[in-house]
């Protein structure tokens, strides 16, 4: 749905859902996905329906993904940084035994 | 809820936000002394106008399409650099107390910060567009997509639908064609009635603005494009079932359908009210811009004395009369506190009061012209989402309010309406305008969601790392070991 106007001069890779993602050092995860095709990136609470970004300043809280084991993560306003683990969130955040930190 | 522990570190001036206003007020601050410090959510400095200014200085093919307006805030960013002020971006400020207490969330954790003074410069976001359809993925607002432009290049690659009203629709309608994007059809909302009622407004408008002459080159721009330009459409509905596949209207009295995959939406901008509602600042309901605004003097002072509000988020008046505001709230603080004598303040403020003053009549024309039309405020439509977040329809909050639901906090209770992360940002005023017009009473009777910290989420984990959080008050016997119980929060 979106192209770059030039391709990453300084690529950084990171991984969603197990997938390799080339963005540009400096974009956000939300226009890293974006860029990459990625069509939704979590499920709402209640309907289970798909969401994608919609604001894009850290305003309405549906680029919520889980990074590095951590839900909640505003993909927004998030840098990207090599190697980071990004994941979908499917439905509310799940409550982990020692985790989520 | 008091979340306040002690302090970790203590500032003279807090500046929230490195927007036009926040850029502006720690330039004046600089100058005269005062010790600002700058927190920002962003990883750059320059708000969403200037957003990846910095960046963009070496990215001659983007500047070249954001045009002269957003190139400007090269200047201010490289004064704001050179102000010798404390710059902390990647910051977000969760909670704000009425002496002037920040809880402050950063790449480092999360501290407590005593502030003698605070100017809010939290500038604007888009106003919410309910309509049936707008949660799908590919629906994003216009300003979103102008974010992707200036800070990641992206432009959209498949034709767009851009609909709505003011002045950004053809701001952004102009740079997507300059960046190559195709726009499948630009869809004005703007109410007829409008014309009519903005009309009086023109003359001075027009005598006081440039930027009104130079919007009207680009509509005219936008048009000989041959772009599909449809006036007064109404009933906007987007399709689709897991991602948009086309968007149908009313217009000039016929029904129209579109298929596409990306819709832009717009109905101006709203000021970020959470942090001076947390502050428990008074707001006023605006009928004219239809949002709530912090009550403030023309210096930014509120009646919540270490605390000033500064730029859009006091109040729309776009990025130059922000800078005005952020100017006019350093000098204020600094008079305050003993930097500047009240003589030299008066003659400080006198010019820049009086470019206010011109510049706002152009606000005013344009206020009229683009007043959102009331379906936009209150869906119609039963199915439209109203709460993106806990997914709450207009038609259950005209259930509840049937039922005797008096208000937005009442409706939160029932339906759980504000209750999600966004906290109310997306669906507050449509909550309340969704109520207020089933009950025949106005947006000021109605009121608003009450704004609690932490107005940003934060994990436990970052709370417990507050100094103070955790232990016990001076002279209490020590706690008996056993499971330790998480914060009160």
């Amino acid at each position: 749905m979106f192209q770059r106007l030039c391709e990453p001069r300084e690529p950084v890779s990171f991984d969603f859902e197990g997938e390799m993602v080339t963005a540009e050092a400096g974009d956000t995860v939300a226009a890293a996905l974006l860029a990459h095709g990625v069509g939704h990136n979590r499920r709402a609470v209640v309907s289970g329906d798909r969401r994608a970004p919609h604001c894009l300043i850290g305003a309405c809280f549906e680029c919520l993904v889980e990074i590095d084991g951590r839900p909640n993560r505003q993909a927004c306003l998030t840098t990207v940084r090599a190697g980071m683990r990004v994941r979908r969130q499917d439905g509310p955040a799940k409550v982990k035994n020692g985790g989520g930190e | 809820m008091n979340m306040k522990a002690s302090f970790d570190d203590s500032v003279e001036l807090a500046i929230i936000g490195a927007g036009p206003a926040g850029l502006a007020a720690a330039i004046t601050a600089g100058e005269l002394g005062v010790k600002a410090t700058v927190f920002d959510e962003g990883s750059g400095p320059g708000g969403q106008i200037y957003r990846a200014i910095e960046d963009t200085g070496n990215r001659p093919e983007r500047l070249a399409l954001l045009g002269e307006d957003y190139a400007k805030g090269g200047d201010q960013v490289q004064r704001f650099r050179a102000s010798g002020c404390r710059y902390l971006p990647g910051h977000g400020v969760f909670d704000i107390a009425p002496d002037g207490g920040l809880g402050v969330n950063g790449p480092d954790g999360a501290r407590w910060i005593a502030a003698r003074r605070v100017i809010i410069a939290p500038g604007a976001m888009e106003r919410p567009v309910p309509l049936p359809g707008w949660t799908l993925p590919g629906v994003m607002g216009a300003g979103a997509a102008q974010t992707l432009l200036k800070s990641s290049g992206l432009v959209p690659s498949t034709p767009v639908v851009l609909a709505g009203s003011g002045p950004l629709v053809v701001l952004i309608a102009r740079q997507l064609l300059a960046a190559g994007a195709r726009i499948a059809a630009v869809l004005d909302t703007t109410p007829r009635a409008n014309f009519m009622n903005a009309a009086p407004l023109l003359p001075s408008a027009y005598v006081a603005g440039n930027d009104l002459r130079k919007g009207l080159r680009w509509l005219r721009e936008v048009k000989r494009s041959g772009t599909a330009w449809h006036k007064g459409v109404s009933r906007i509905r987007i399709e689709g079932d897991e991602a948009v596949e086309a968007i149908s209207f009313s217009a000039g009295g016929r029904s129209q359908r579109i298929a596409c995959r990306l819709v832009l939406l717009h109905e101006g901008v709203i000021p970020n009210v959470q942090l001076s509602m947390a502050a428990g600042i008074e707001h006023d309901f605006d009928d004219t811009q239809w949002c709530w605004r912090p009550r403030a003097d023309a210096f930014g002072r509120t009646g919540v004395e270490p605390i000033l509000v500064a730029g859009d988020g006091a109040g729309i008046g776009g990025a130059d009369l922000a800078a005005d505001a952020g100017h006019l709230a350093a000098l204020a603080v600094a008079a305050d506190l003993g930097r500047l004598a009240a003589g030299d303040l008066e003659t400080r403020s006198r010019p820049i009061l009086a470019r206010m003053r011109a510049g706002r009549r152009v606000r005013r024309f344009l206020d009229c012209l683009y007043r959102p039309h009331q379906e936009v405020l209150a869906p119609p439509d039963d199915e439209t989402m109203v709460c993106r977040c806990e997914e709450v329809t207009a038609g259950e909050l005209r259930r509840v309010a049937a039922m005797g639901c008096p208000g937005p906090n009442q409706a939160k209770a029932f339906t759980r309406c504000g209750m999600g992360p966004c906290q109310g940002r997306m669906c507050g005023l449509t909550a309340a305008a969704v109520l207020a017009s089933a009950g025949g009473r106005s947006m000021a009777e109605v009121g608003h969601l009450r704004i609690r910290p932490p107005v940003k989420p934060i994990t436990v984990g970052e709370l417990a790392g507050l100094a103070g959080v955790g232990e016990p008050p001076a002279g209490a016997p020590p706690m008996p070991t056993g499971p330790k119980d998480e914060e009160d929060a």
